[in-house]
């Protein structure tokens, strides 16, 4: 297994196009790595970017272990712990699992780790699909402030950055480009 | 889709009339999402109303729609108090508002209403912090029913604008056709009212500019996509307007002849309950062209799409 990433070397640490792309191919090996031959993998990318993630985490697995990875599409929208605080119905995306999660490997892909009350709702939300063998996180960047008790799997880049900040992950083909920023927001 | 950042503007659904194109849309897109949870395998249950209360306040007997949205209720893990007239106070002679107000001493989040005046919704909402989804209303608006006969037509054709639709039968006594035409003109598809000239009031075209009457079914039938059948409503009066059954069923009834003159894909939809062998035959009515029970099915996505849009209340609604 590769060593995982140390803390970023430079505030603000961007990932342009190209170290993006090499993240998601280190991230696709360290994934091979840690499952056994015969582990049934799937990937669920928690929308709204953690979803073409997925989709090219597949890829990849694809063209470098000739494995087809099923993908499906997570909406946790109603499972968020603040949606009865919240001022205005959050829009809600179509949930796509057109596959079984039971005994499956799910592998959970999303942009940034922050708060973890994401992962925490996308964990209830795929429990109501079905009841997998194990479930593993895949984040691009995992970044200090976590309010859970929930940490990654595998992570492309671990960083600390205080509150205040955020950690932008853009992707092509929702945003027109590939990169990672960190801005105060 | 509907973007991200939008917001439902309404605090209540009192009928389609208030609603834009783009609320239509946001609507039926989250009905979409809804369905997905109707169609899961195992759990069909989201915590999207969560510790919300729900009244299902019915002063007309309608067990179909009331089914319909306790079932849309429940998947939405709303809590859930089902009040008949018939057993409440009203026999004592209260009034809706003495109902309302007692009504909101339990702050109910929402309010699921069915009643017979068409104001009645309206009245409620001004007394009321809950917001009201009218479930009905005498001849006037049924708003949940428009919006599942427009998802299940977008579901089949993917799109609404264009679509030539037949809305057939007793129009006048219809609240659903009041529902319908201000959601399917306001989404650009091309109606026409059919049906014997007593029961087709003249004068909504002053309402609906751009819609069209006929009283001659066979002449229509050939370029629709969709006829929409109507309930010859006897028991609310659609028979002071007609000679007879048997007259009505020559001239309106959708039978397998009828259906010849029809498009290949042309669909058939009917709200409920049918009356078999009167304005529909069983054949048609049960056929392969019949959306009947997929519009039943859609219902339930459909008020969870209207219930979970109206539980978040924010700032600058517009009722």
């Amino acid at each position: 297994m590769p060593a995982a990433p140390g803390p970023c070397p430079v505030d603000p640490c961007p990932m342009d196009p190209g170290q993006m792309e090499a993240t998601l191919r280190r991230l696709a090996a360290e994934l091979v790595a840690r499952v056994k031959p015969e582990e049934e993998v799937v990937l669920l990318g928690i929308r709204s970017r953690g979803l073409p993630l997925a989709e090219r985490l597949a890829t990849l697995l694809r063209t470098t272990t000739g494995a087809q990875v099923p993908v499906g599409a997570l909406d946790i929208t109603l499972y968020r712990d603040d949606l009865t605080e919240m001022v205005g119905s959050p829009i809600v995306r179509p949930t796509e699992i057109p596959f079984t999660l039971k005994e499956r490997t799910v592998v959970l892909v999303d942009d940034v780790l922050y708060t973890g009350r994401t992962v925490r709702a996308a964990l209830d939300a795929l429990l109501d699909h079905g009841r997998p063998r194990r479930v593993m996180l895949l984040v691009l960047a995992d970044r200090s402030g976590r309010e859970l008790p929930i940490q990654a799997d595998l992570a492309g880049l671990r960083v600390e950055i205080p509150p205040g900040h955020r950690v932008a992950v853009r992707v092509k083909e929702i945003d027109g480009e590939d990169g990672v920023t960190v801005e105060a927001c | 889709m509907v973007s991200e950042r939008y917001v439902f503007p309404h605090k209540h659904l009192l009928g389609i009339q208030p609603l834009s194109a783009r609320d239509i849309t946001a609507l039926l897109d989250q009905a979409q999402a809804f369905e997905e949870v109707c169609e899961r395998p195992n759990i069909k249950i989201v915590p999207a109303l969560r510790k919300k209360l729900v009244v299902n306040l019915f002063f007309e007997n309608s067990t179909r729609t009331r089914n319909s949205f306790e079932i849309a209720e429940k998947r939405l893990s709303a809590e859930i108090i089902n009040f008949d007239a018939d057993t409440s106070s009203l026999n004592k002679g209260e009034t809706l508002i003495d109902t309302a107000m007692n009504l909101q001493a339990m702050h109910p989040d929402l309010i699921v209403m069915r009643h017979s005046a068409p104001g009645a919704h309206a009245l409620l909402a001004r007394h009321m912090k809950a917001s009201i989804v009218n479930a009905g209303d005498g001849s006037h608006e049924h708003p949940t029913q428009a919006l599942l006969d427009a998802y299940t037509l977008r579901k089949k054709f993917g799109r609404l604008e264009g679509l030539r639709v037949a809305i057939v039968g007793d129009i006048r006594n219809s609240r659903v056709v009041r529902s319908n035409l201000w959601l399917l003109t306001r989404m650009g598809a091309r109606v026409t009212l059919v049906g014997p000239p007593t029961l087709v009031p003249q004068e909504m075209q002053a309402t609906w500019p751009g819609i069209r009457i006929s009283h001659d079914f066979d002449a229509v039938i050939p370029d629709q996509d969709a006829i929409m059948m109507l309930r010859a409503q006897f028991e609310r009066g659609t028979g002071a307007y007609i000679p007879g059954q048997g007259e009505y069923s020559r001239f309106f009834q959708l039978n397998p002849a009828r259906m010849k003159l029809a498009k290949k894909d042309a669909v058939v939809l009917h709200p409920g309950p049918i009356n078999r062998g009167l304005e529909i035959t069983s054949d048609v009515a049960d056929g392969p062209r019949s959306l009947i029970l997929d519009q039943v099915t859609n219902g339930v996505p459909v008020r969870m799409a209207v219930l979970y849009l109206l539980s978040h209340p924010h700032g600058e609604q517009v009722p």
